[in-house]
């Protein structure tokens, strides 16, 4: 009974990553038209945003799919790295400097 | 030029650089037995930097953190250099490694690696080069 239990379990939990994974494929997809076509920079620059969000989500479903916690680091990492690269566009955009010399 | 209010962006990074740093001290401690190690901690610590630089200006963070980073870099080529040197005190060859178990007050048995202190000499090395080339780049007229 347990055993069918758990392999119930196990086979919906691969068909639900598995359908994630198409799901994020096509959200990848739709962000890279969006950069590709977006008309105004800041129109690619939060898609690349948005891109790094969807990284997160495929490198958690990764880390279930071949069932280790090591790529939880990545995760944050990715985090880390896209609100950086995304603070450093916008104050681009804005300024023309990423680094200013003198601010009061 | 019109005058921008970044207290956003300001308020953010004074949240997000305390965790970045946190997690740069987690990612070097944890290089021995899980993904991490020197390098990207070295890595997460300078973008925590940069956040810094980018939110409050060059001058003002170059008083909150009066460190010259080349030296800083100096340093941790220093410390990668002892570590090995320190292995010919024990009649041993160049950059030997070991380890012992400790027993402290609070945290109870830890296991310490001199090959701690290498990988402590290659984050002062990457935070000081990392640092230095994207403020060379950002003083470029």
């Amino acid at each position: 009974m347990t055993e069918t239990i758990y392999k119930a379990t196990e086979a919906i939990l691969d068909g639900t990553v598995f359908i994630c994974f198409i799901a994020i494929s096509i959200s990848l997809l739709l962000l890279l038209y969006r950069m590709i076509a977006g008309p105004t920079s800041p129109d690619r620059a939060v898609a690349l945003d948005t891109i790094g969000i969807n990284l997160m989500g495929l490198a958690a479903l990764v880390a279930i799919y071949l069932v280790t916690p090591n790529l939880n680091d990545v995760i944050l990492l990715i985090a880390i790295l896209a609100f950086l690269g995304t603070v450093a566009i916008a104050k681009y955009l804005e300024k023309g400097v990423i680094i200013d010399r003198d601010m009061d | 030029m019109y005058k921008t209010n970044d207290l956003i962006l300001r308020t953010t990074t004074s949240l997000i650089a305390f965790i970045l740093l946190g997690f740069a001290v987690y990612l070097l401690l944890a290089g021995h037995n899980s993904p991490g190690g020197g390098f990207i901690g070295g890595l997460v610590t300078a973008a925590a930097i940069v956040l810094m630089y980018m939110a409050y200006g060059i001058n003002l963070i170059d008083k909150i953190i009066p460190i010259n980073y080349r030296t800083l870099a100096l340093i941790g080529l220093l410390i990668a250099v002892l570590t090995g040197v320190g292995s010919f005190l024990f009649n041993e060859p160049f950059l030997s490694q070991t380890f012992g178990y400790f027993h402290f007050p609070f945290f109870g048995e830890i296991e310490l690696a001199t090959a701690m202190i290498f990988d402590v000499g290659v984050y002062f090395t990457v935070v000081g080069v990392t640092i230095t080339i994207i403020l060379n780049i950002a003083n470029d007229q």
